[in-house]
């Protein structure tokens, strides 16, 4: 059992959502003919960085299920269940 | 097995039914084509026994039929119903085979009065949410398509934890569920999920909510058809999914929630994306992210290939200029020069200075000259 973390998710670290759109951009403008070559290359080593990022979250984890319990108190606590 | 034609005497064994196979039989063919299924009828002769089953019989002006109802279902009615009460009961038809009596079975049992008034109280909730514009699809919000942590509201003893768990795993394994116990059904069922809904509120980081239970009868879902129930779930902050589990009937939760799902499974599928769709996805990104970077090198040299073809052009221009510049320069040089005109016949003086003679005033007697003409100079003097 361990306490609710404060803020759960790190307001810096992108969602997969945030992730994939943001590449999607990146794609879309090194398709089109108006950056420059070297903000073309800049592009594409984010792009690699995110591509990375994105394939490491989806391979990785296990699915987590967890009781979420309120204490006497009003704090929130959560249990790992073996679902 | 089948019944022999032969009506005047069984010719083998095997054509002679024994009693308990034709109840059986019978048994069978009647559960094929009899689900459970809602009888309405006037309840008479109910007697329960010890055990704590009740047994009555149902019946109306042409008809009547035995019933039993088991103990667990029996206590979950509430009191025996007094004769004459007209009811609707859940039950599955048979014959009851010992004595070869048809019977339901029943596992519910509504008197007809009490859903008279369940449904009155269901329009008039339904109408105030609609007043409130609860059901109002502008107010239907998005499901995120990579929900990452999904909170679901349920019951710790019916199968939608297990169900949503089993569909979560093999669909997006990269997912948390955080799971809030509430009663769904029976007393106390409303209190415990508003309180759940309030919970899932206070829980960071959360993409998703479902709410729901397994399938039921009609009066198993009347939480969720609950005034307070519909309000707390429209006042989640993340988007909503209410899997009521019941094909059939849609409850009021169906139409507050941002999407209906018909069961915990089918919830679990809308709430998360297939893994195995997302990283095609990223493949096919990767795929574009590289072609994009080969064709804006590509582009780039072509580009400077033009350039430099223009860097030339533009050299080789200059350089033409100054050509005909110069050609035109030496022209009319050649025009002006001296030696065209010596060329003609023309004579130039100078003295031993080399200061032009032009006039005669400018010879004097004996003084030695340059004469220079078209081919060279010739030494002269005045006389």
């Amino acid at each position: 059992m361990r306490a609710m973390p404060k803020a759960d998710r790190n307001s810096s670290i992108p969602t997969l959502a945030e992730e994939l759109a943001r590449l999607e951009e990146i794609v879309r403008k090194l398709e089109a003919d108006d950056v420059e070559l070297d903000a073309a290359l800049v592009l594409f080593e984010e792009g690699v960085a995110r591509l990375r990022a994105a394939r490491d979250r989806l391979s990785a984890a296990e699915l987590k299920v967890q009781a979420v319990l309120e204490e006497a108190g009003g704090d929130i606590r959560l249990t790992d269940l073996d679902a | 097995m089948t019944l022999s034609l032969s009506l005047d005497t069984p010719s083998a064994a095997d054509q002679v039914w024994s009693v308990g196979q034709l109840s059986t039989a019978i048994n069978r063919a009647i559960d094929g084509h009899f689900p459970a299924i809602w009888v309405r009828g006037e309840v008479v002769q109910c007697k329960v026994w010890s055990s704590g089953h009740w047994y009555f019989m149902l019946r109306d002006r042409r008809s009547q039929v035995k019933c039993c109802m088991f103990r667990l279902n029996a206590s979950r009615a509430g009191k025996p119903p007094a004769d004459g009460t007209e009811v609707f009961v859940l039950a599955k038809p048979g014959i009851y085979e010992e004595k070869g009596e048809f019977q339901l079975v029943v596992s519910r049992m509504l008197p007809t009065s009490a859903v008279g008034q369940k449904q009155q109280e269901l329009e008039r909730v339904k109408a105030l949410l609609q007043q409130d514009g609860l059901f109002d699809p502008a107010r239907k919000r998005r499901v995120p398509s990579y929900a990452s942590t999904v909170a679901l509201v349920t019951s710790p003893d019916g199968a939608a934890l297990q169900d949503v768990v089993t569909v979560t795993r093999k669909r997006w394994p990269c997912a948390r569920i955080l799971f809030v116990a509430a009663r769904v059904q029976g007393e106390g069922a409303v209190q415990e999920l508003v309180r759940a809904l309030r919970l899932v509120n206070r829980i960071p980081g959360l993409d998703l909510c479902i709410v729901g239970r397994g399938g039921g009868a009609r009066v198993d879902l009347a939480a969720f058809n609950s005034e307070a129930v519909c309000r707390a779930l429209a006042d989640v902050r993340v988007p909503t999914i209410s899997a009521v589990g019941h094909e059939v009937d849609i409850s009021l939760t169906d139409l507050v929630a941002d999407l209906r799902a018909a069961t915990p499974s089918a919830a679990a599928e809308l709430a998360v994306a297939d893994r195995r769709d997302a990283l095609r996805l990223v493949d096919d990104l990767s795929v574009r992210l590289a072609a994009g970077l080969t064709g804006r090198t590509r582009l780039a040299g072509a580009r400077l290939g033009r350039s430099s073809d223009r860097l030339h052009a533009s050299i080789e221009g200059i350089l033409q200029g100054k050509r005909n510049l110069a050609d035109r320069l030496g022209a009319q040089l050649d025009a002006l020069s001296p030696l065209k005109v010596l060329g003609r016949g023309y004579a130039v003086a100078r003295d031993e200075s080399g200061r032009v003679l032009k006039r005669r005033a400018d010879f004097i007697t004996d003084q030695s000259f340059r004469l220079r003409v078209a081919d060279g100079d010739v030494q002269a003097r005045v006389e």
